[in-house]
């Protein structure tokens, strides 16, 4: 766990380690529709035109024509707000991403309620549900900016569909730099007994912090970082749940669908165990900055940890 | 394929279309209506146009063909089942259990190079493989085969303003303007207009042709890029269940299953030398 902070958004990470890549490999293909600006993939359009492609306000024809490109050998990373290409775009994702199997990636920026004040246009509460109901689809939410950079070094050999979700905003860094990200595996960056918080996304820094709070009154939680929301890690899961008999899930994301929905189906068939699932309750969401949003809906550090100890004080 | 002659084409087209209409009838299954539109489209391109190895059929410099009406299906497997693509034994199983011949092609099927049967995607898709033979200069073609009815879908317009914008002349978009739809004439359930001014005013090249004259269709096809730095679409006019007559122009035979007895007539028709000499059922379309 590093205490460095950062000031930089995982899409702007993003963007520069697939630059340095794009670089040496030419079959690195850049496509965005007309999100250039909110990609941070304006590097690519100076340096590497014959590597970019700009569509205009096309979701649709964005995402098909990427998996043409793949279907000709190349490797596109399809850039776009996270509200836009989970919905408009989902159909030429299902079949034209995952049901052809094509090596498309799909990057969802300024996911969750990043672009809080602007409404529920801009939020993508339901991209999670969306993605993980498609087979041959992985999803992936990268936590900080070392990490991002990390799965972006890994992505460009997994060579299958995977749609990334990113926010907007910059965030605190939760890993040292140089880490290697293991697609499909979770990280424990904390271990206790008393009960295990599961995030995704960069609300595990949230739940990192709610243990933080916890500890200091004697209480030892178990944190996990899912980045990997599909294939999930099994595993981990049924371990925490034999070690600590009580799972919150943390999510920007509906809480019906996502991260939770994803914990439990594995839980009711091999462990169930008690669970509370934290995220956007199943309405539009208030509006406001991201910040304000998410306390709004008890998404913090306290709000987190006021769950574990009401849960293990009725126990 | 050079020496291929035209009568080989015509000939190779009337065998396609009993292929056609056999397979649907002992499947239960299929759309026959523009199936038939489409088969002379489809042999003048698999036949004669098309750069393809049907022994490599992942070959990097072949031509690219995207079946974007995607439930016009019959005829293409019958073709790609004719070329060696699959094995003919194959076709038996259309549409049974677990079979990869599904009423719409996917890439499981060797020569396929698209998941279609969802309108509006194809073109798109062909915009990504012209795209990428630019990148990679490699002088293949995409030829990509919409419905008329499929017109009405936005991505299709979407698609054609960027293959303009990135002068695709390695693009060819065909149109099987037969008029009808599912639901009746396409004027009727959403009109087309002057279908020819649309994509021309997109920056397309516009070219007109009879889509069941294959001379016509062999010399239009050779022809392309038409011009220079810009994508050429083949208005190909048509008629739905064309050679049989007594399903021509009827919207109801898109997808309607032929009883043994029109099944009979309809190969007996399909087996006429002549053009001209035909039962005298429906013969005032």
């Amino acid at each position: 766990m590093s205490e460095k902070t950062s000031v930089l958004p995982c899409r702007k990470a993003f963007s520069e380690a697939l630059f340095e890549l794009a670089k040496e490999d030419r079959d690195i293909v850049v496509l965005t529709s007309d999100s250039r600006g909110s990609a941070s993939v304006e590097n690519f359009a100076e340096h590497l035109p014959g590597q970019f492609i700009d569509v205009g306000i096309a979701e649709q024809n964005l995402i098909s024509i990427a998996s043409g490109l793949a279907g000709c050998g190349k490797k596109p990373f399809v850039f776009a707000p996270a509200c836009f290409l989970s919905t408009r775009s989902i159909e030429q994702i299902k079949i034209d991403v995952a049901y052809t199997n094509r090596d498309v990636k799909i990057i969802g920026v300024s996911g969750g309620v990043s672009y809080g004040p602007l409404g529920s246009t801009h939020h993508s509460l339901e991209d999670i549900a969306f993605m993980r109901a498609i087979p041959n689809m992985t999803v992936i939410l990268p936590c900080d900016v070392n990490q991002t950079k990390a799965l972006v070094k890994s992505l460009v050999s997994y060579n299958k569909p995977a749609y990334i979700r990113m926010g907007r905003n910059p965030v605190e860094n939760v890993y040292d730099e140089n880490i290697f990200f293991n697609i499909g595996k979770a990280n424990l960056l904390s271990d206790g007994a008393d009960a295990t918080i599961i995030a995704t996304g960069e609300v595990v820094k949230t739940a990192y912090d709610a243990a933080l709070i916890l500890r200091d009154k004697g209480i030892y939680t178990r944190v996990i970082d899912m980045h990997t929301v599909k294939p999930i890690d099994e595993e981990i899961i049924i371990e925490s749940a034999r070690k600590t008999e009580f799972i919150v899930t943390v999510e920007e994301h509906n809480i019906k669908g996502g991260l939770g929905s994803a914990v439990a189906e594995v839980l009711i068939r091999r462990l169930p165990v008690k669970m509370y699932i934290a995220g956007i309750p199943d309405e539009f969401s208030i509006t406001g900055s991201q910040k304000e949003i998410l306390e709004h809906y008890n998404i913090t550090p306290e709000g987190i940890s006021n769950i574990v100890l009401k849960e293990l004080r009725r126990g | 394929m050079e020496g291929i002659d035209i009568s080989f084409l015509e000939n190779k087209a009337k065998e396609i279309r009993r292929n056609i209409v056999d397979m649907i009838y002992h499947s239960g299954t299929g759309h026959i209506g523009g199936s038939l539109s489409s088969t002379d489209i489809l042999v003048t391109l698999y036949y004669k146009i098309l750069r393809i190895d049907p022994r490599n059929p992942v070959w990097t410099d072949r031509d690219r063909f995207i079946l974007s009406k995607g439930h016009s299906v019959e005829g293409y497997y019958t073709i790609l089942a004719d070329l060696g693509f699959i094995d003919r034994e194959e076709l038996k199983t259309y549409c049974k259990f677990n079979s990869r011949l599904t009423g719409h092609p996917t890439v499981k099927i060797p020569g396929v190079e698209a998941n279609t049967g969802s309108l509006g995607h194809g073109l798109s898709l062909g915009v990504g493989m012209a795209l990428a033979g630019k990148m990679d200069k490699k002088d293949y073609k995409v030829y990509v085969l919409m419905g008329d009815g499929e017109q009405a879908e936005g991505s299709i317009w979407e698609a054609a303003m960027c293959a303009k914008h990135y002068k695709l002349d390695n693009l060819i978009g065909i149109v099987d303007r037969n008029k009808l739809q599912i639901g009746g004439p396409t004027e009727y359930v959403m009109s087309l207009g002057d279908l020819s001014a649309k994509w021309a005013s997109f920056g397309w090249e516009v070219v007109e042709v009879n889509g069941h004259n294959i001379s016509q269709l062999v010399t239009v096809f050779e022809s392309v890029p038409v011009k220079y730095n810009k994508p050429t679409l083949i208005l190909a006019h048509t008629v739905k269940g064309k050679g049989v007559s007594f399903i021509e122009d009827k919207p109801e035979w898109h997808h309607k299953i032929p009883t043994s007895e029109e099944y009979t007539r309809m190969i007996r028709e399909l087996n006429q030398e002549d053009d001209n000499v035909r039962e005298d059922i429906g013969s005032a379309v």
